[in-house]
């Protein structure tokens, strides 16, 4: 019944085609021997790559989004491990309300936490830096890796961890050998995407960092001058091929051993 | 063999919320002992069971294993090891480590834990299956595996929760045998939750059965199925007519009653039956012979007219419209001398000792 | 007695469960609920100097937003544009969705993961893509020039709300495509099976089957579309010009150049009560009808 639809496929291509021209524009006019996007393009050169390589700024704003990064993802992927081992093995009173406090970060306007922690941090006297923007990173991240741990949580039985229990183990060995080997796929999904989205964050760290630039905010920075961004194409070109790998990683992970079961419900 | 009760459990109640699964529950079961938790799904008997293996704990009341209160010890300090209904072989280490898995704090040798592995593969002939993942084991042989990780601890008491409800019927009817062979062997006490009461016939020493948290009876499997206490554990173990009866005069020694599609009858009052009691009289479809013409050799000849026929193989069932009643009765034989076909005329004919008395 | 305690402890399920979900909890108090509290209360103060601020209660700052009508016509396009842009999403990624879960039969992961890899890749560079592909000299008007198509620039491209829009409608994608599939592809084939059987054509089935069972994924499309996307800020600064300017543009700028926070707070404050006020609206609603429907 289902088993061609030729007007629907062609849609999709032309889909594709929309998803993709935006994203794939850049890279290839990182190699454009020219200041403007224009076509036709005009020949092939390296020079932005080179150029990028010898600003120090960029290498600065570089690692304190790696910083940055690293530690928000793994702070919230460890908040959010110890929330998805709630909700998926107890019952939780106020389970709705617990769930939607934790996931609210996620819908509301970033740029309304941005606010909300510029208030604050500046009220209390501090300096805005990195350090707001991590703690901002963490609290926009972790309810993503949530709901990644709670999948994989969902995919395997409880009663493996009961079987554990049985065969003689306390709570903290039936974590290292069962509960931890099972989840490790998930969890290095959940590190993986977080830093995914921690690097991209543009609008917390915009309002956040002060003079501390993480990428994004360099980027942004050097947008506003035609002379000054194909070294940012360049940069982009690069950004946009290692964060595709880091994400096909995480998601061969996140189905790995998973079986037949595959769940997109949350596998953005 | 010694009969010490190994297993003790008094006054026993848990509620999830509002909702009171178990209801004072006290039971003894012996050492040795393969006693089976037998009840519809939803009867608690699944509950029971796991809080003798420690994962849920009572709302109230005390559990002993060998006169120690084990009441609120967590699983992994009971002694006691558990046949999860699927199985719960941990996917990410192969069968030999999934034997292995609660000897480690054992601190056995290399070659100690080896020979511990080989006997219990033995044990449940799945030798040389050591390096198999769980997907790669068919569910029988999940189920062989789940029995040697739990028996490997030489535990005092296994618990099993429906270990055979995933096999195919001529698999499960092989286990059963094995299972039961195998408790013999080790006179290790084996808890067994079951919904199918065949299979808790056939292996089991004793039967508990259960409904909306109560235990109704806890007696042999003949005793249960010949004396049943009650209309649910009568109906629940093999078939059974139920027939309704008003009491019309009562003696310590014998009841006069009347009973729908029979008439008058007096039986022997082994119930204890006073006046005001509610019950009914039962009789098993075995118990009653179909003839073409009245059979002098038994006491009791209705007339009727067969309504239905189910051939089975080893037994043939017949339903039948008594003449003076709605009721219809089951009748069963494995013999087929005489041939009869949907409604033809007959005779039901049964010995009034074989009636039952059964309180609601 | 401690070891009562301990016991008690050890059966309560709820005491672990909260003590699990604490670093959570704790998180979401300290990190946006104090915030926001602070937030509410500055939205009620006064900015006195560059670093100043007068704490005393005013409800100024709600007069200034309401006095001039820059900040409502700001935050009436937002809400404007928003809904265009999960309208937009909507229809475009439905049959896409509908496809994958239907038609598609070997490697759905794949179309899937292709479907929503682009969402990954900075979000900063697409959105500035889309400057390059819409501006006078972008890649449509250099191509329709190239060609001799027009001599001059289609100005109109770039710089108003469609171009906010478009762009918009394609960085949010994949928040379309993921829960319209889950939903779509959940639907029992047998459902459909029986919809032909008594007698309806795939447009009828479409109409009464497919689409009232997919609409969980709608509603939650339309969720996670539509609050964030109402708060955006590169998009309309990039390709939105002045005709697209939207209110976080202002709220950004009241923290910044203009620097004034209490009007800055009493903005955003506006700005999440407006999509609150929304979303509550489209949840009750979807109730109204999931219960009519049942």
């Amino acid at each position: 019944m289902y088993n061609k639809n030729n007007t629907l496929f062609i849609y999709c291509i032309f889909y594709f085609a929309f998803l993709y021209i935006p994203v794939l524009l850049l890279p290839i006019f990182s190699f454009n021997d020219s200041f403007h996007m224009v076509f036709p393009l005009k020949g092939f050169t390296f020079d932005w790559y080179i150029q990028m390589w010898n600003k120090s700024r960029l290498h600065q704003a570089l690692f304190n989004s790696i910083k940055v990064g690293i530690i928000a993802s793994v702070v919230s992927t460890f908040i959010a491990l110890f929330a998805a081992k709630a909700f998926t093995r107890y019952k939780v009173k106020f389970h709705g309300l617990s769930y939607g406090a934790i996931l609210l970060p996620f819908i509301i306007p970033e740029i309304i936490i941005a606010v909300a922690l510029i208030v604050i941090w500046t009220s209390m006297g501090l300096k805005l830096g990195l350090i707001p923007v991590t703690i901002s990173h963490i609290l926009f991240c972790t309810p993503f890796c949530m709901l990644i741990l709670i999948s994989r949580m969902e995919g395997f039985d409880k009663s493996l961890e009961e079987a554990s229990m049985d065969l003689g183990e306390n709570s903290f060995w039936t974590f290292w050998r069962v509960t931890f080997p099972l989840l490790l796929p998930g969890i290095i999904a959940s590190l993986l995407l977080a830093f995914v989205i921690s690097f991209d964050e543009f609008i917390l760290a915009f309002f956040l960092s002060s003079s501390d630039q993480t990428l994004p905010i360099y980027m942004w920075s050097q947008l506003r001058f035609p002379k000054k961004f194909p070294h940012i194409l360049a940069l982009g070109a690069i950004i946009i091929i290692v964060t595709s790998l880091i994400v096909m990683t995480a998601y061969w992970l996140r189905n790995l051993g998973q079986g037949k079961k595959k769940d997109f419900s949350i596998g953005i | 063999m010694s009969t010490k009760n190994y297993i003790k459990i008094k006054n026993l109640s848990k509620s999830f919320g509002d909702v009171e699964v178990l209801k004072n529950i006290n039971l003894e079961v012996e050492e040795g002992e393969f006693f089976s938790l037998l009840g519809p799904s939803g009867c608690g008997k699944t509950t029971l069971l796991r809080i003798l293996a420690g994962f849920e704990y009572p709302s109230e009341g005390e559990v002993f294993f060998d006169d120690a209160n084990v009441t609120s010890l967590p699983p992994n300090l009971r002694p006691s090891n558990m046949v999860f209904q699927n199985y719960a072989i941990f996917p990410h280490i192969n069968v030999q480590r999934n034997i292995e898995f609660g000897l480690r704090k054992e601190n056995l040798s290399k070659a100690e834990m080896g020979e511990r592995v080989e006997n219990a593969l033995k044990m449940v002939q799945l030798e040389g299956y050591e390096n198999r993942y769980s997907n790669q084991l068919s569910g029988g042989q999940r189920q062989r595996i789940a029995l040697a990780r739990a028996l490997v601890k030489q535990p005092k008491v296994l618990l099993l929760d429906e270990p055979l409800g995933a096999l195919d019927k001529k698999l499960r009817e092989e286990m059963q045998i094995e299972l039961r062979n195998l408790q013999k062997s080790l006179g290790i006490t084996f808890i067994f939750v079951t919904h199918d009461q065949e299979e808790a016939m056939t292996m089991s020493d004793r039967i508990a059965v259960m409904d909306e948290g109560n235990i109704l009876q806890v007696s042999p499997p003949r005793e249960i199925y010949h004396n049943p206490k009650n209309k649910f554990v009568s109906q629940f173990i093999g078939n059974i007519n139920i027939l309704d009866a008003d009491l019309k005069n009562v003696s310590s020694e014998s009841i006069s009653i009347s009973v729908d599609g029979f008439g008058l009858m007096t039986l022997k009052n082994h119930q204890k039956i006073i006046e005001g009691d509610r019950f009914n009289i039962a009789i098993r479809p075995e118990e009653i012979n179909i003839s073409k013409v009245s059979d002098p050799n038994h006491d009791c000849n209705f007339n009727g007219k067969v309504k239905n026929i189910s051939f089975y193989g080893e037994s043939t069932y017949f339903y039948i419209q008594l003449d003076n009643s709605e009721k219809i009765l089951m009748v069963s034989t494995n013999e087929s001398k005489e041939t009869f076909s949907e409604s033809d005329n007959c005779f039901v004919n049964f010995n009034s000792q074989n009636l039952k008395i059964i309180k609601d | 007695m401690s070891s009562t305690i301990q016991n008690i402890y050890f059966r309560s399920d709820q005491a672990k469960a909260y003590t699990l979900l604490s670093p959570a909890l704790i998180l979401v108090i300290f990190a946006m609920a104090a915030p926001m509290i602070v937030m509410i209360f500055t939205s009620f103060n006064t900015q006195i100097s560059m670093i100043e601020i007068d704490r005393t209660f005013t409800t100024g700052r709600y007069e200034d937003f309401f006095s001039k009508p820059i900040f409502s016509m700001l935050l009436f396009r937002s809400v404007k544009i928003s809904f265009f842009v999960t309208l937009l999403t909507l229809l475009t990624t439905y049959p896409l969705a509908y496809y994958i879960a239907f038609y598609v039969k070997k490697n759905k992961m794949l179309w899937i993961v292709l479907m929503t890899l682009p969402f990954w890749t900075s979000y900063l560079l697409r959105v500035f893509s889309w400057r390059v592909i819409l501006g006078n000299k972008g890649v449509i008007n250099s191509a329709l020039m190239g060609t001799g198509m027009i001599d001059e620039p289609l100005g109109f491209l770039l710089y108003n709300q469609a171009a906010v829009i478009i762009t918009l409608s394609h960085a949010w994608a994949a928040f379309a495509i993921l829960p319209l599939y889950v939903s779509l592809d959940k639907i029992d084939k047998s459902l459909l099976e029986a919809s032909y059987d008594l007698g309806n054509t795939k447009f009828e089935t479409f109409w009464r089957v497919t689409f009232p069972l997919s609409l969980p994924g709608v509603i939650g499309a339309i969720l996670i579309i539509f609050i964030p996307t109402v708060g955006d800020y590169v998009t309309p600064q990039l390709v939105g010009g002045t005709d697209g300017r939207m209110l976080s543009n202002m709220i950004q700028s009241l923290f910044g150049r203009a620097n004034n926070f209490p009007l800055g707070a009493a903005s955003a404050v506006l700005m999440l009560t407006t999509v609150c006020l929304i979303a509550a609206l489209v949840t009750y609603i979807t109730k109204k009808v999931s219960m009519r429907m049942s």
